[in-house]
């Protein structure tokens, strides 16, 4: 582009505002202000029609008035009327004068739009005010109208207005709504006449009724009113019907909108897109945000839920499984906020390895290679953000020269509730692929010794691989059960077990899991979990001068897999939950649905990804105690019991408490082993009190208590024992399994004894008196049914025998046909705990039936010889 | 876990000494405790002893690695190096090569060197000896073997070899599986 000449050179010409600056335009006007010859061209076709016919009209009206003043001055001049009349008929040239507004030569028809309704209301109540003066005429003229027109659509609304509105309304034939809106127009009348005609209908009557009720009341009101009251009155009247008609849309909108309409059973395939269940949860989810006000009355909360829960199934494809548990989890605002974050990935975040670079070098490196990252956050020192990246952040040479690792930010956390120190043994339980391990070798500063385990062999080489990149010299990898570890090795000072888990918190990762688990996953889970982490336990030294510590740590958001797991650990070792150290993160559940855990469980901590934008985790620190296995907690309970029943200060009820708890524990075994324990009792007390048949029954029963702890002891270590071995078991069964164990090992004590004791028959037999009568003196305490059950045991006793079948059945039916009415109230409750217990245990007494069968009949044959 | 016999332990040696010469007296003799060659499964790994003494609870079959792993011993009896020796190999190296930018790339992906790609390379290194490769920012990316000496350098064609691949970092994503 050349230069242009300047032609105007020399003159200066002010440029104004500048290219920039935006030019103003020419100002527009509205109607109203532009004035009246403006409006004149802009008359469109319809309405140039609908001036004339105001004008047609007006003149119509005009005519009236003169047949008015003609009749007046008929009566005054004796004129003929018809003449009058038909001179009216004709004549359509006299205007009338009107007495609104207008000077001009068009203020017949000339009206602005915007307040042709007003100019018209003021015409039409001077018109009335004349047409009350010649009531016969109008009747006459609005029948022939009527007879033309009968509109049917005639509204209750409408009929209060003026007869010549109406006059006008009847004529056309348009919808009301139409109507509204040409309100401030004239009626249009140009194709009405023939639909008016066909139209006729039979409602002329009551509408003409309507009509001069109308009239009347109107004109009566309105010959008091001054012309702008009546103006005012009308207005509030047009108001009111918009008022009305407005709030009845409003209430319709209401009811599309925000009122959710259950949908019925079988509509259930209606919806098919995705946009339709989005829509459909937003509207439960309102409902339920607000149920009382909301619902529909008809259908209760948990039906809604179950709507959302399939819609957010289908929406989030999640099963259904997996949805109810997140519903249980999290309130339904922050169930859609953890869905919704659950889809998104969260940021690549990485480790700078400080074993070989310092983080501001690394960034500093990676920022030259074209990366946009940030510091991870102040509770990191290593962690790096990667927002974008030109080059693959797996396979940058610093990368492969080991300067950092790519590890999720929440996977720093365990390491740093772990807080290893240097020169410590330290065990990474399940370590692939490295990175947690990496961490803690990293701190460590490669001193001390890492064993990083894992069960998986392909995965450990992911380790292997990582830990030579990193520089990590220190470290001893295995490839074993970490159940077993503590076979191999124990005494760490802390030991790292990032469990395996479903994975409900990294969704995000591996969308796999929204469909894939179900209960079974999640039992089996929890319980490798809990094996996993009691073998961690027990792997820890709890002397260690620097340690002792455990950490869990899962990847999964459900309780079953954190809480209840470390529940569980507080309740089997000597362990207690420590602060993690970790200043962020909601805490823990104590209380979650039915499950009470212990209370410390507020130290661990629980990430989500809708709040701390890093994978759901969960981190649990403990602090080891002692390295005694306790007893199981199981076993504990009963001992508990035990010594609480037992220390009663009525040495009667403590007896007969004594024999309730008999009653109690040794159901499993009443009716194989009970003649050889009760033998064994009896055998302890003539040992100890040997010739000694005076001394008070109370001591004898002390004894028996003596004896009796001193069984249960030798149980309990014998469990212990047993429960290494069985640790694959679930609990119940475990239990169950351990009373067998403990009952079988009993009665072979008890047999050894009953060889020894033959001869002290007679002296049982006494015994036995004696608590019976004991038992019958305690009758009032105890339930009826019990002592029954009591005295056919003891009855047994004596070296008469019975056969074990019938003894069972008769145990059986006594337990299940306690008749409640005759048991008194306070009993009952007791009586009520015993027979569950006695229920349970009646599994195990199938069990050791058919085991025991013959050890017992090698019993009775005994002592038959006897 | 058992020590190496006398004549892997001299192949071993005579490997080693290729890249650091006299300094694998600085390997076994270290300030901060014994270290200590040992062999499992044919694969050597240099380790400390401390740790060692603790690996020995585990069982072999369970055992993966212990320490650092050096290299391999072939059915014939060789001994290889492999990429995660270099974490020994690179501070005591006795002959280094620099390889520019473009080069490096060629040489993660288990080329030669050509003399192109060559930066610098350290003076009086013999022919067949042993060097540590870096990145011109001093990052060790592996080893080889020179295939000219110093002064067959200046002189080569520029799309000659001057150092044959052995081992490079990007192994540890190429053959992450057997890596050991």
């Amino acid at each position: 582009m050349g230069r242009k000449a300047k032609f105007t050179e020399g003159v200066v010409v002010k440029k104004g505002p500048g290219r920039k600056s935006k030019k103003q335009k020419d100002p527009t006007f509205s109607k109203a202000l532009i004035g009246n010859d403006n409006l004149d061209k802009k008359l469109s076709h319809r309405q140039r029609k609908r001036a004339t016919k105001r004008l047609q009209k007006a003149q119509v009206k005009q005519e009236k008035q003169k047949l008015k003043k003609s009749e007046t001055h008929v009566t005054q001049n004796g004129q003929d009327d018809s003449e009058e009349l038909s001179s009216e008929s004709d004549n359509e040239v006299v205007l009338k004068p009107s007495t609104v507004g207008f000077s001009d030569d068009n203020k017949q028809w000339l009206t602005p739009k915007h307040t042709s309704k007003k100019i018209e209301l003021e015409e039409e109540s001077d018109e009335e005010e004349e047409e009350s003066c010649n009531s016969e005429q109008e009747i006459v003229e609005e029948s022939e109208g009527e007879q033309e027109s009968g509109e049917s659509e005639e509204e209750a609304d409408i009929a209060d207005e003026d007869t010549e509105e109406e006059e006008e309304e009847e004529e056309e034939d348009v919808d009301i709504a139409d109507e509204y809106a040409e309100e401030d127009e004239e009626p249009e009348e140009d194709n009405l006449k023939v639909e008016n005609l066909n139209d006729l209908s039979g409602d002329d009557d009551s509408e003409e009724g309507d009509e001069f009720s109308g009239d009347s009341d109107d004109n009566k009101d309105d010959e008091d009113l001054l012309p702008i009251e009546k103006q005012s009155k009308k207005l509030r009247k047009q108001q009111e019907i918009e008022d009305k008609l407005a709030e009845e849309e409003l209430q319709l909108n209401i009811a599309n909108q925000e009122k959710f309409i259950f949908p019925a059973k079988d509509s259930e395939n209606d919806i098919q897109s995705l946009q339709d269940v989005q829509q459909r949860m937003r509207e439960i989810v309102t409902v339920l945000s607000d149920f009382k006000k909301l619902r529909d009355g008809k259908h209760s909360r948990s039906e809604y839920i179950d709507i959302l829960k399939n819609d957010l199934c289908t929406y989030y494809s999640y099963n259904e499984f997996l949805m109810e548990k997140l519903m249980q989890l999290f309130p339904l605002s922050e169930l859609l906020e953890f869905l919704e974050s659950s889809e998104v990935q969260r940021p690549l975040t990485i480790r700078t390895n400080s074993l070989k670079t310092r983080r501001r070098d690394l960034a500093q490196v990676l920022i030259n290679r074209g990366v946009n990252l940030d510091p991870i956050g102040k509770w990191s020192k290593v962690g790096l953000v990667v927002y974008s990246s030109q080059v693959p952040m797996g396979a940058t040479p610093e990368y492969l020269a080991g300067h950092y690792i790519i590890q999720g930010a929440s996977s720093m956390l365990p390491v740093m509730a772990l807080a290893p120190q240097e020169n410590e043994r330290i065990l990474d339980m399940s370590a692939a692929p490295g990175g947690k391990a990496s961490h803690i070798a990293a701190i460590m500063k490669n001193t001390g010794v890492l064993f990083a385990n894992d069960i998986n062999k392909d995965r450990i080489k992911a380790v292997v691989g990582n830990f030579h990149r990193m520089g990590i010299v220190n470290s001893v990898i295995t490839c074993m059960d970490g159940r077993k570890y503590p076979q191999n090795m124990k005494g760490f000072d802390r030991v790292l077990l990032d469990a395996p888990c479903t994975g409900t918190g990294v969704v995000a990762k591996d969308p796999s899991v929204k469909t894939s688990k179900d209960d079974v996953d999640i039992q089996r889970c929890y319980n490798l979990q809990r094996e996993l982490l009691i073998a961690a336990i027990d792997c820890v030294n709890a002397k260690s001068t620097t340690g002792g510590y455990i950490v869990y740590s899962t990847c999964s958001i459900l309780p079953e897999e954190n809480e209840w797991v470390i529940d569980y650990a507080l309740r089997k070792r000597n362990v207690k939950l420590v602060d993690t150290g970790l200043d962020f993160g909601t805490d823990g559940f104590v209380n979650y649905r039915h499950h009470r855990f212990h209370q410390t469980l507020k130290l661990t901590k629980r990430f989500y990804p809708h709040t701390h934008n890093m994978d759901g985790f969960f981190v649990a620190k403990l602090k080891k105690f002692s390295d005694v296995i306790p007893k199981s907690a199981s076993i504990e309970n009963e001992a508990e019991d035990e010594t609480e029943e037992v220390p009663a200060n009525n040495t009667m009820s403590m007896e007969v408490s004594d024999e309730e708890n008999e009653v109690e524990e040794n159901e499993v075994e009443e009716n194989e082993v009970e003649k050889p324990k009760k033998k064994l009792k009896v055998n302890g007390n003539d040992s100890g009190t040997h010739g000694n048949e005076k001394k008070q029954s109370k001591n004898k029963e002390m004894e028996k208590t003596k004896n009796k702890k001193q069984n249960k002891k030798k149980r309990l270590v014998e469990i212990t024992d047993k429960k290494s071995h069985n640790k694959n078991k679930k609990e119940n069964t475990g239990k169950l399994s351990k009373r067998e164990n403990s009952s079988t090992k009993s009665k072979k004590k008890n047999k050894q004894t009953n060889e020894f004791d033959g001869n002290n028959k007679q002296s049982t037999a006494e015994k036995i008196k004696r608590i019976k009568k004991k038992i019958d003196n305690s009758l009032e305490t105890s339930t009826s049914s019990n002592i029954q059950n009591n005295k056919q045991r003891l009855k047994k006793h004596t070296p008469k025998k019975k056969k074990l079948e019938e003894n069972n059945s008769k145990i059986a039916t006594s337990s299940s046909s306690v008749n409640w009415s005759d048991v008194p109230v306070e009993a009952a409750t007791k009586l009520g705990k015993k027979l569950k217990k006695k229920n349970k245990k009646t599994v195990g007494q199938l069990k050791l039936h058919k085991k025991d069968k013959n050890k017992n009949k090698f019993q009775k044959q005994k002592i038959n010889n006897r | 876990m058992k020590r190496l016999s006398e004549e892997r332990t001299k192949i071993l040696f005579e490997k080693l000494a290729k890249f650091i010469g006299p300094n694998i007296k600085l390997l076994i003799e270290r300030p901060d405790g014994l270290y200590c060659f040992r062999e499992q499964k044919d694969r050597v790994y240099y380790v400390s002893e401390k740790i060692l003494k603790w690996a020995n609870n585990i069982p072999s079959d369970h055992l993966i690695s212990v320490g650092t792993c050096f290299g391999k011993f072939t059915k014939s009896n060789k001994f290889r190096l492999h990429v995660t020796a270099l974490n020994y190999l690179a501070p005591y190296a006795q002959s280094k090569i620099w390889l520019k930018p473009p080069a490096e790339q060629q040489f993660l992906y288990g080329n030669h060197v050509s003399k192109t790609g060559l930066g610098r390379i350290s003076e009086n290194t013999e022919k067949y000896q042993g060097v540590v490769v870096y990145s011109m920012s001093d990052l060790p990316l592996g080893f080889g073997a020179a295939a000219r000496s110093t002064a067959e350098c200046k002189h080569a064609e520029p799309l000659s070899t001057v150092c044959f691949h052995q081992a490079d970092i990007g192994e540890y994503i190429r053959s992450e599986e057997d890596l050991l």
